[in-house]
């Protein structure tokens, strides 16, 4: 059985505002291999970067908590790991892309020393030159001419920013990368050389990664795995075919395939989800998709769904499969 | 950018010259006259004319000013209507005191505001965040020269340990400093907090986080200079005011400064002093504005790059 690298159980998270708590993430699990790209997908809202921060325990102090669950990386618990540990952990064994390339370097620094500096952080045995000649290959890496090392980030397009946060992710060979929406700020032509980058990047360096976004063709390109993530729980989990080719989905993920057009079909109208997702503040009883579902029964108000995991791996929780199961079985 | 420091000062010249005409009309055309009071109740009308035809106010309005910035441009100031002392003698006396009392003060209040606005926004709603806050909403509320009166209370008369008067010795200068200081002090404390709280929020800031930057270079490698700039412009706005004189800190330490020399003056219709204790304060906030744009070509790249187009247009 191939290693597991990151394992999460029962995760639970809670924003508190002043006036309500927001359950953001309710009791996923989740595990990756090394290796492996899983993707998460979701609407907005749903919880996806919530997962990814919490890996990295950089949820908003004093907002964000963990209220429950345990997440293993490595054989380490972080959940119980120290302040100074996850600093030894963050950047070095995992790294974070975020969305917005445009805020996401410090404005005031040079792009040299911003990525000099992650590896500062966790390769002391370095020379400064060795250092120096670090940041060089990576920004070569990525495809920007070290030359510019010394440029601050404005003066950087788009996608070369982003190709810079990617530099700065992956300066310390981490293990797991965890990839927020990395291609949803750029247009489409640059999105895909940095995914093609980032594609070509795990290959050479064999990281897990953990994909979020909500673009499907992004998942179909990248994805070994997918987890579609609705109201902060995982419904539907697969390998990349079970998802795209497979026959038995979640209602929720056949809507999510009905909104996007498609060259080929004749439909006339795109079929979106109706309705909105649940606020997380007053989370529904029942299954979370209830509302919006067209085959929903009065057993979905009543009753949380149990998860369904077929013979091959791929699990679905929803009411519809569990009959399924029922039927088939008798 | 040598250039640009030169443009900037010549920009200057209409600034000043504009300040020169509208308060040499203002006071000029305003009632009063200076003869008069020179003269005194008892003068006859023919003492009155002598001493108008001796400070040369008789004469179309335009021509005396005229005449008045011709000799601005040689040099001279005039004198003092009520004194008969250059001008210039005259200020640069007493410009050596509000220069210590506008530069202590405000260093005052930055090396205490600056570093107490950080913690509050690094611990925020702490009991010292809380406290410091507090304190800082009392302390913009109280003018200047009450909490002059209180230091006066407490460390001279209660406490005798700081002379109450003067400002030449060192001891001299804490009280006045302190009190014309407090003001920017809070202000301080309120902008730094307010900035930094807000830089701490910023997504490069969350990056450094997740590149295990530890919290202490978080806050002053990648928060602070972000969170500055701000403030850099409300010191150097703070410090060109502060260089016009504080008339009421002046009166109750019973220090010479510009402030009192510059009330007299308007008071008593001495055109001459009025006149160039103003320019010298439009100078002074000009010459502040433009050592702060100065500081944050150094501090902020995206200006640099600025200032490097603009030379690639002009050539």
């Amino acid at each position: 059985m191939p290693e597991k690298l990151l394992d999460i159980k029962n995760l639970r998270v809670v924003y508190k505002t002043d006036n309500d708590l927001i359950y953001a993430v309710n009791g996923v699990d989740l595990s990756l291999e090394k290796g492996e790209v899983l993707g998460l997908v979701g609407e907005t809202g749903a919880g996806k970067s919530t997962i990814a921060l919490s890996i990295m325990k950089l949820l908003p102090a004093k907002v964000g908590s963990i209220t429950d669950g345990s997440i293993t990386f490595d054989n380490k618990n972080l959940i119980d790991a120290s302040e100074a540990d996850m600093r030894a952990i963050r950047g070095n064994d995992i790294s974070m892309i975020f969305s917005d390339p445009m805020s996401s370097l410090n404005p005031l620094l040079t792009v040299g020393d911003q990525i000099a500096e992650v590896i500062e952080m966790h390769e002391f045995d370095l020379s400064s030159g060795e250092i120096r000649k670090k940041v060089d290959d990576m920004l070569e890496l990525v495809g920007i001419p070290h030359s510019r090392k010394h440029e601050y980030p404005h003066q950087f397009s788009g996608g070369m920013r982003q190709r810079i946060v990617i530099a700065m992710a992956l300066a310390c060979n981490p293990r797991l990368i965890l990839a927020d929406e990395p291609t949803t700020a750029l247009d489409v032509t640059i999105q895909a050389q940095v995914l093609k980058t980032m594609n070509e990047l795990k290959e050479k360096m064999d990281t897990a990664m953990i994909l979020i976004t909500h673009d499907l063709g992004v998942v179909a390109q990248m994805c070994d795995t997918v987890a579609i993530v609705y109201a902060g729980e995982i419904i539907e989990y697969g390998t990349a075919e079970m998802i795209f080719e497979g026959k038995d989905h979640h209602p929720y993920t056949v809507g999510l395939f009905n909104s996007i057009p498609d060259i080929k079909s004749k439909a006339r109208r795109l079929s979106p989800i109706d309705g909105l997702m649940p606020d997380p503040a007053q989370l529904p009883k029942g299954c979370r998709f209830a509302e919006r579902c067209r085959y929903c029964r009065d057993v979905c108000r009543e009753k949380e769904p149990g998860t369904h995991i077929f013979d091959d791996g791929h699990m679905i929780k929803c009411f519809l499969f569990e009959r399924k199961e029922a039927i088939g079985r008798r | 950018m040598v250039r640009y420091i030169f443009k900037r000062i010549l920009m200057m010249i209409p600034v000043v010259l504009g300040i020169s005409f509208i308060i040499f009309f203002t006071m000029n055309l305003t009632p009063g006259d200076a003869a008069i009071s020179l003269a005194g109740d008892s003068a006859t009308p023919e003492t009155i004319e002598a001493i108008r035809e001796e400070l040369g106010l008789n004469g179309p309005l335009v021509v005396r000013y005229m005449r008045y910035l011709w000799n601005v441009l040689h040099g001279n100031f005039g004198n003092s209507y009520n004194n008969g002392q250059p001008v210039v003698t005259e200020i640069m006396a007493r410009f050596p005191y509000t220069f210590r009392l506008a530069v202590f003060s405000t260093l005052f209040a930055c090396l205490l505001g600056i570093p107490i606005g950080i913690i509050s926004a690094v611990k925020q709603y702490s009991v010292l965040d809380t406290s410091m806050v507090g304190l800082a909403l009392v302390l913009t509320s109280l003018p200047g020269f009450f909490i002059g009166l209180l230091l006066i209370l407490v460390f001279s008369v209660y406490l005798g340990l700081l002379p109450m008067i003067g400002m030449s010795t060192l001891a001299e200068h804490i009280m006045p400093c302190m009190a014309a200081g407090t003001g920017t002090f809070a202000s301080m404390v309120r902008m730094t907090r307010s900035t930094m709280l807000e830089v701490i929020r910023q997504d490069y800031v969350r990056t450094a986080r997740a590149k295990g930057v530890p919290e202490r270079k978080v806050i002053f490698k990648h928060s602070l200079k972000n969170a500055l700039l701000p403030v850099v412009t409300a010191i150097g706005l703070q410090l060109g005011m502060a260089m016009g004189g504080s008339i009421a800190i002046e009166q109750l330490f019973s220090i010479p400064g510009l402030g009192q020399l510059t009330v007299t003056a308007i008071r008593q219709k001495d055109i001459p002093v009025a006149m160039a204790c103003i320019m010298m304060t439009a100078i002074m906030i000009s010459l502040a504005n433009l050592i702060v744009d100065i500081l944050y070509y150094f501090i902020d790249p995206r200006l640099k790059a600025q200032f490097a187009k603009r030379k690639k247009a002009a050539t």
